[in-house]
């Protein structure tokens, strides 16, 4: 066992008691820990991504003044992204920024740790184990340790129009801190949300676990928008399970720009008849970064869709890896699934590792899939610079149309604005430093 | 304006240049007609500065400068410009994005003001007018999903925003139905002017029909082997290339 589990797992426990029927998921969780620790080198699906590094390092389960820390407006604004939010800093919810009453109509919004503290049974449906989606060291130190999150349901056949934001801020403390949130969003029949899980910070090298689970009912839609933009130095471990039923629709938008070493898995099940999911992302590293984001999707039933456009960009020494699985289950006849994962490599140093898989096990489906790494086409660029474009400025004209493809299914134009921009001042600048 | 001499250029280690030579003055149309594979486009990729084009031998002056120095932008702004034969598609950067770069940059290389979007878009339907090319062109990806003849068409219009002083038109005619030639040639004649010259590299003379030549030339293996007035392109259409061969072997220069 690493450093990182040792440090975790010697805290104390916090003196705040717990419901009876939680006792034996975490003591569960934290044995298979103790007896696994982290994923090993050779675990295929962490081939790509060391966590050496990481499990030699102690963090501190808590961070005392997390309540207390100033937050910057400009970290908490998200231009075009005003609406009801819970605020996380370092891992403590933050009452004096969310919004805890005032809720529309058909809107649940509740911290975990309220929730946990009065017993409400949706408590023990965010933290038990999801049929299907095996825990992975990280899930079970979330399963061990999160006490916070979000709860989040609207009701069937509502929509809620403002944007809903899920903040986790990283600011600097007295120490690096390991933080473990659980949310669970569930959609009612017919409702719709639009949801904004964000991650942003400064001046750090804490730890962040996030376990989101999400459960779509029947001709249900959610807009999802994945923005990370976490602290530099800081290490992100996340998880995304979205289980959507017949007729649902998830259009998810994940921007992967922050972090020292981020990951993250994202596991979808269409399991009713003419669900559809559509992601679009972008992960754009630099310096340093490593970024690893893992797709699979799995259609469970027939007539089921799945659209997935992906692209990367690594400059410098960063190492950006994506893989993404499509899974179409016996039975699933008539389902269509694409992917198109293109990347661009901005340096002789950077590194990218795509990996499109395939598992086809139905009759009369639709399903292709692409995945390339290379440079910037020399055509285009010669053609820019013909008209009098500098070459570094053509170079970042083509980057951002590389990757802008990606922002298309977001609608709001100010938010969308918003994105092109930090999408903009995350590839090389157009003019040479 | 323009003076090349006995310029060799190699592309992927083959000579396709092979002792060009060729002045241009202020104010002229010079055509440049051919067989395939004689060096036409080579000539126009490597006045607009392409990679993978080496220059073994020769000189290009430019307005009293050494064209061969200068970077593809640089030439740019110096006012050459290059309407290609094959206009790039390059989904993501809107048409209007890049043109308000592209000038804006020349005129900063210049010393000059740099326009806003209202002058811009002021010059932007100006020259739109001229050519009867309408707007929508400029809310598009460059060239993205364009067909052949508004790829061409939007050339023209570059063209004719940029105001360069040498325009090199490579095979601007090739895959043209009669309507989309005449808005090009409408379009290049429109830009006529005693201080700017044009060299018009065509494989068929009916371009030459509208916009009329003050010299023509004949490239063959590399070189000039004939140059004359706009009865040479007539007498090139009715005989065809093949009595060209007969002057590159008595090894006849321009």
């Amino acid at each position: 066992m690493g450093a990182l589990i040792d440090s975790l797992l010697a805290a104390p426990p916090p003196a705040t008691s717990e419901p009876d029927w939680l006792a034996p998921l975490r003591a569960g969780a934290l044995a298979a820990l103790r007896t696994h620790g982290l994923p090993a080198a050779r675990a295929e699906a962490w081939k790509y991504t060391s966590l050496r590094a990481l499990d030699a390092r102690r963090f501190e389960a808590t961070d005392p003044a997390a309540r207390d820390h100033a937050v910057a407006p400009e970290l908490l604004d998200l231009p075009g992204a005003e609406g009801p939010r819970l605020v996380f800093v370092n891992g403590a919810l933050r009452a004096d920024l969310s919004t805890l009453a005032a809720l529309p109509a058909g809107l649940e919004l509740v911290p975990l740790s309220r929730a946990l503290a009065t017993g409400d049974a949706a408590a023990r449906v965010a933290l038990a184990p999801r049929a299907g989606s095996p825990e992975d060291a990280f899930a079970q130190l979330n399963t061990a340790l999160a006490r916070e999150g979000a709860l989040l349901r609207v009701a069937p056949g509502v929509r809620i129009d403002a944007p809903v934001q899920l903040l986790h801020l990283g600011v600097a403390g007295a120490a690096d801190v390991a933080w473990h949130l659980r949310h669970r969003i569930e959609l009612g029949a017919g409702s719709a949300l639009c949801l904004i899980e964000r991650h942003a910070g400064a001046g750090h090298a804490h730890l962040g676990n996030v376990a989101l689970a999400a459960d779509i009912g029947a001709g249900a839609s959610l807009q999802l928008l994945q923005l990370q933009e976490a602290a530099e130095a800081s290490s992100l471990i996340r998880r995304s399970d979205l289980s959507l039923a017949a007729g649902a629709r998830v259009d998810a938008t994940a921007l992967e720009f922050g972090a020292a070493l981020s990951r993250h898995d994202v596991l979808v099940r269409l399991d009713g008849r003419e669900a559809h999911f559509a992601s679009r992302g972008c992960f754009a590293l630099r310096s340093r970064q490593h970024g690893d984001t893992r797709l699979d999707v799995r259609h469970e039933v027939p007539d089921t869709r799945c659209d997935l456009l992906w692209r990367g960009v690594a400059d410098q020494r960063a190492h950006g890896v994506f893989r993404g699985a499509i899974t179409i289950a016996a039975g699933a006849d008539g389902s269509a699934a694409a992917l198109s994962n293109k990347n661009l490599l901005l340096s002789p140093q950077a590194e990218i590792d795509t990996q499109p898989v395939l598992e086809i096990y139905a009759d009369a489906v639709q399903a292709s899939h692409g995945a390339t790494v290379g440079q910037l086409d020399e055509r285009a660029l010669f053609y820019l610079r013909s008209r009098g474009v500098p070459a570094a400025q053509a170079r970042a004209m083509l980057t951002l149309a590389f990757c802008a493809e990606v922002l298309d299914a977001i609608a709001a134009p100010a938010l969308r604005e918003h994105l092109a921009g930090r999408l903009q001042a995350q590839l090389p600048p157009a003019a040479e430093a | 304006m323009l003076k090349i001499d006995n310029l060799h250029v190699r592309v992927a280690g083959k000579d396709i240049l092979k002792g060009l030579t060729l002045h241009v003055n202020a104010g002229e149309v010079h055509a440049i007609m051919g067989p395939n594979g004689a060096g036409k486009s080579t000539l126009g990729n490597v006045l607009a500065g392409r990679e993978g084009y080496e220059v073994t031998a020769g000189t290009v002056e430019y307005d009293g400068r050494n064209l061969l120095e200068l970077a593809p932008e640089e030439r740019a702004a110096a006012g050459v410009f290059l309407a290609f034969q094959y206009p790039v598609e390059i989904p993501g950067v809107n048409n209007t994005y890049f043109l308000k770069a592209a000038l804006n940059a020349q005129r900063k290389a210049r010393g000059e003001a740099e326009l806003d979007s209202m002058q811009f878009l002021k010059r932007v339907r100006e020259k739109l007018a001229v050519l009867h090319i309408s707007d929508d062109l400029m809310n598009r990806a460059v060239n993205a999903g364009f067909s052949g003849g508004e790829k061409k068409r939007n050339e023209i219009f570059q063209l004719a925003l940029l105001e360069p002083k040498l325009a090199i038109l490579d095979e601007t005619d090739s895959g043209l139905d009669i309507d989309a030639l005449k808005t090009v040639a409408d379009g290049v004649n429109h830009m006529r002017d005693p201080a700017r010259a044009f060299i018009v590299v065509t494989h068929y003379q009916r371009l030459l029909d509208y916009i009329v030549p003050d010299v023509v030339h004949v490239l063959a293996d590399g070189r000039i082997v004939q140059s004359g007035d706009r009865t040479l392109a007539l007498k090139l259409e009715e005989q065809g290339y093949a009595w060209i061969k007969e002057r590159k072997l008595a090894g006849a220069g321009a």
